[in-house]
C-alpha cells in the first residue's frame, strides 16, 4: 500500500530525514517511536503532504502511485488520514459544516452524490458514539475551546468519518490521561478492518499496550535504526534511547 | 489646513441657494438649528486628509463634483418606494422606506403601533410631537467635531422617527429601508431620531440600496437615546454600488444600566465611512459595537468608533473585522476614552483583517485614553493573510484549498455575523457574505443594479 524509499527531507536547509525506507502493507500496524528531534513528526508531515518540509531525494508511492506529486485533499480522498499531534482550532467554522464538507468532497471524488442532511446527521451520530464525544462539541467551532484530550477524541471522530486506508496518528497520545487514552485507542480499534493500515507515532509505549502493533521501528537521527516485533516498544520503555543512540553512534 | 477649503465653499454655495426651500418645507422647530450649524460647519469645514480622524480617507473622490440635490420629492416618487418590497420572505418586521433621504407620504406619517409606538416621519413628528422632538433632537450630535454631521444639521429636513415609549416594547424589528434612485447625480442627507424611553426594547435594521446607477453621496445623521434600563440594537446593511458614497454619523447616548448594539454590515459601496458614537452615559451600561466589510476593485470601507465611558462601572466591546481583496483600502479607528470618575470600567477592542491580494491595504488605528485607575482595557489589531495551518487542517480533510479558503473566510466574518439577533436577518447576510467572498455579486433579488 506504502512505500517509502530513501526519503530525504530539510525543513529551511535543515536535513531531517536522511534516508527513509519503509512499507506498510495492507492490514499492518506499524508504531514509529524515537527521541525528541529525531524526525517522526516531520516524517508524517511529508506524507500528508504539508509543504513546510522540502523533499530532497527518495520516493513514497501509495497503491503504485507518486504520492509526493498529489495534493493534500487528494491524498486524503486517495484514503490518507493525517491525525494531528496538536489540532489546529478554526473559530467560526463548525465542526457540522466543517465535516459534511470534508465528507462530500470525499463523495464528489468517488462521484457519488452528496449526502442528505439527516443522513450526515445520522453517520455523525454513529461515529460520536464510537469515539465518545460529547455532542455539544459537535455544535462548536472546529478545536475551539476544546480540552487537549477533546482535540485528540475529534481526530479519532473525524478519522471515523472519513474511514480511511492508512491513518497517521502523530502522538496522538501526547497529553491524554489514561481514561482518554483508553478512549482514542478503543477508537481505532474499533476502526480497525483486515485490509486498512495504521502509522502509529508514539514517543511512549503506553499506547502499545491498546493498539498493538505488528512492527516496531526506531527513528533516530532521521533515519529508521532499528525494526523489530512488538517486543521491542517493551524494551524502550524499559530501557531508554540512550542504548540505541550509543549503538547507532559506535557504528558511525 | 485640515479643512478643505474650496470643496466648503462649494457645499456653502449649496447652502446659500437651497435654505429658502429647506426652511420652506421643515417646522420652524428644525429650522431653528440651521444657522448656527452651518455657521460650525463653515468653521469645521468638509475633513481633508490632514485632519487625523480622516487620514485615511479621501472625501474628494466623491464630495468634488456637482450633485443634484434633492429636496421634495413628488408623490410619485413614493409610488416606487411602496412597491419596494424586502426579498427576506422571513424575515418580518415593521418596514419603513426611505427614498432620497425623505419619508414617503402616502399612508399616513406617522404610524401608532401597539404600545403606543411610534414610527414615522422626523419632519412630522417634529410638527405632532414638539416635546418629545424638543427633548432630543441635536442634543448628541452638537458638540461633535465633524463639519459634516453640522453640514446635516443645516440642510436635513427629514427622515426616520421612532418613539418607544417607557416598559414598551415590539414583538418584531423595525426595517428601515433607505432607497436611493434618481435619473440625475444626487446629493441627499437625512436625520434620524430614535428615542428609546426607561426600560423600553428596540432592534432596528437599516438597509441600503442603490435602485440607480448615478453617481450618489449620503450625509446620514441619527441620533438615538437609550433610556435606563433600557435596550437598543441597531443593525446596518450596507449594499450600494460603486459609483456611491456613503457617510454615516451614529449617535447612541445611553443611560444607567441600559444595553445597546450596533452592527455596521458593509458588503458592497464605493466608498464607506461610518462614525459610530457611543456614550455611556449612566452606571452600570453596556455598549457593543460590531463591523463587518467586505472589499474589491477600488472601494474603501473606514469604520471609526468611538466610545466614552463617562460614568463608573460601564462595559464595552469593539470588534470590527474585514476582509479586502484586490486593490481595495480600509480603516479602522477604534477610541475609547475613559472619564476620570469612571472607576470600574471594563473596555475591549479588536480588529482583525486578512489581506488577500499584495495590492489591497488596511490602516488600523487603536486610541485609549484613559484617565481613571480601575480599569479593565485591552486592544488588538492584526492584518494579515489566512492562517496557512488551519489551510493545511482543511485540505489534509479532503477540502481543495479553494472551498478551503472560503469555509476559513467565512468563519472569520461569522464571528461578527454571529452577533446578529434577528434569525432571519443573520442566515441572509451569512449568505450574502458567502456570494461575495465567492466572487459572486452579492445582492438581494430587489437590487435593481449590476455592478459587476
Amino acid at each position: 500500500m506504502l512505500v517509502i524509499k530513501n526519503l530525504h527531507a530539510a525543513i529551511e536547509g535543515k536535513k531531517i530525514l536522511r534516508g527513509i525506507s519503509l512499507e506498510v502493507k495492507p492490514g499492518e500496524i506499524h508504531a514509529i517511536m524515537g527521541p525528541n528531534g529525531s524526525g517522526k513528526s516531520t516524517l508524517a508531515a511529508v506524507l500528508a503532504g504539508r509543504d513546510l518540509a522540502e523533499v530532497t531525494e527518495g520516493s513514497v508511492t501509495y497503491f503504485g502511485r507518486n504520492l509526493l506529486e498529489m495534493a493534500p485533499e487528494d491524498r486524503s480522498r486517495e484514503g490518507i488520514f493525517l491525525g494531528f499531534q496538536y489540532p489546529i482550532e478554526i473559530p467560526g467554522v463548525s465542526m457540522v459544516n466543517f465535516l459534511k464538507t470534508a465528507v462530500n468532497e470525499h463523495r464528489k471524488y468517488k462521484g457519488l452524490e452528496p449526502l442528505s442532511a439527516s443522513d450526515f446527521l445520522r453517520i455523525m451520530r454513529e461515529k460520536k458514539e464510537l469515539v465518545d464525544i460529547d455532542s455539544k462539541l459537535a455544535n462548536r467551532s472546529v478545536n475551539e475551546g476544546f480540552s487537549g484530550g477533546e482535540k485528540k477524541k475529534n481526530e479519532i471522530f473525524q478519522m471515523a468519518m472519513l474511514e480511511p486506508k492508512l491513518a497517521i496518528l502523530d502522538e496522538t497520545d501526547s497529553g491524554l490521561d489514561i481514561d482518554a487514552l483508553r478512549v482514542v485507542a478503543n477508537g481505532v480499534n474499533k476502526l480497525k478492518r483486515p485490509d486498512n493500515s495504521a502509522i502509529v507515532i508514539t514517543h511512549y509505549q503506553r499506547l502499545l499496550d491498546y493498539i498493538v502493533p505488528d512492527v516496531v521501528h526506531v527513528l533516530y537521527d532521521g533515519r529508521i535504526v532499528k525494526s523489530a516485533g512488538k517486543e521491542l516498544a517493551l524494551e524502550l520503555e524499559e530501557k531508554g534511547y540512550d542504548w540505541i543512540k550509543k549503538e547507532v553512534d559506535n557504528q558511525n | 489646513m485640515a479643512v478643505n477649503s474650496e470643496l466648503t465653499e462649494l457645499y456653502s454655495g449649496i447652502y446659500t441657494d437651497n435654505i429658502r426651500r429647506i426652511r420652506e418645507g421643515s417646522t420652524s422647530f428644525l429650522n431653528a438649528f440651521r444657522d448656527a450649524a452651518f455657521d460650525r460647519f463653515t468653521t469645521l469645514g468638509i475633513p481633508t486628509r490632514k485632519n487625523e480622524n480622516y487620514k485615511y480617507t479621501n472625501l474628494d473622490l466623491f464630495f468634488r463634483h456637482n450633485y443634484k440635490t434633492y429636496f421634495i420629492p413628488d408623490e410619485s416618487d413614493f409610488v416606487k418606494a411602496e412597491e419596494f418590497r424586502c426579498d427576506i420572505t422571513d424575515l418580518d418586521t415593521h418596514g419603513v422606506v426611505l427614498l432620497n433621504g425623505f419619508y414617503p407620504t402616502i399612508n399616513g406619517k406617522i404610524r401608532t403601533l401597539p404600545g403606543e409606538i411610534l414610527i414615522g416621519s422626523l419632519n412630522e413628528a417634529s410638527r405632532r410631537f414638539p416635546d418629545l422632538v424638543e427633548r432630543h433632537y441635536g442634543k448628541y450630535a452638537k458638540s461633535n467635531s465633524d463639519g459634516l454631521v453640522h453640514l446635516n444639521t443645516a440642510m436635513a429636513s427629514d427622515g426616520v422617527f421612532v418613539h418607544v415609549p417607557q416598559g414598551s416594547h415590539l414583538n418584531k424589528p423595525v426595517q428601515v429601508i433607505n432607497l436611493v434612485d434618481s435619473t440625475e447625480d444626487v446629493f441627499n442627507q437625512h436625520r434620524n431620531l430614535i428615542i428609546v424611553d426607561d426600560n423600553a426594547d428596540l432592534t432596528i435594521i437599516i438597509c441600503d440600496h442603490t435602485l440607480s446607477p448615478q453617481k450618489f453621496l449620503t450625509n446620514a445623521v441619527t441620533e438615538i437615546y437609550v433610556g435606563e434600563n433600557a435596550r437598543f440594537n441597531i443593525i446596518r446593511v450596507q449594499n450600494e454600488h460603486n459609483n456611491a458614497c456613503k457617510v454615516t454619523h451614529t449617535f447612541i447616548h445611553q443611560g444607567r444600566n441600559s444595553y445597546s448594539s450596533s452592527n455596521n454590515l458593509t458588503l458592497h459601496g464605493g466608498l464607506v465611512r461610518n462614525n459610530t458614537y457611543h456614550f455611556l452615559g449612566g452606571e452600570g451600561a453596556e455598549s457593543s459595537s460590531f463591523g463587518l466589510y467586505l472589499s474589491d476593485k477600488w472601494q474603501h470601507v473606514d469604520n471609526l468608533v468611538s466610545v466614552e465611558h463617562a460614568f463608573p462601572n460601564c462595559t464595552s466591546n469593539q470588534l470590527f473585522k474585514g476582509v479586502l481583496d484586490e486593490m481595495s483600502t480600509g480603516a479602522f479607528n477604534g477610541r475609547i476614552f475613559v472619564d476620570p470618575k469612571a472607576q470600574g470600567t471594563l473596555a475591549y477592542q479588536k480588529n482583525n483583517n486578512i489581506l488577500l491580494t499584495d495590492d489591497a491595504k488596511m490602516y488600523t488605528k487603536p486610541q485609549l485614553e484613559i484617565y481613571a485607575d480601575d480599569v479593565k482595557c485591552s486592544h488588538g489589531a492584526t492584518v494579515g493573510q489566512l492562517d496557512e495551518n488551519a489551510l493545511f487542517y482543511l485540505q489534509s480533510r479532503g477540502i481543495d484549498k479553494r472551498e478551503a479558503k472560503l469555509l476559513l473566510m467565512l468563519g472569520f466574518a461569522h464571528e461578527v455575523i454571529q452577533n446578529i439577533g434577528v434569525e432571519a436577518l443573520r442566515e441572509r447576510i451569512d449568505n450574502l457574505v458567502m456570494q461575495r467572498l465567492k466572487g459572486e455579486l452579492s445582492r438581494c433579488a430587489s437590487c435593481m443594479v449590476k455592478c459587476g
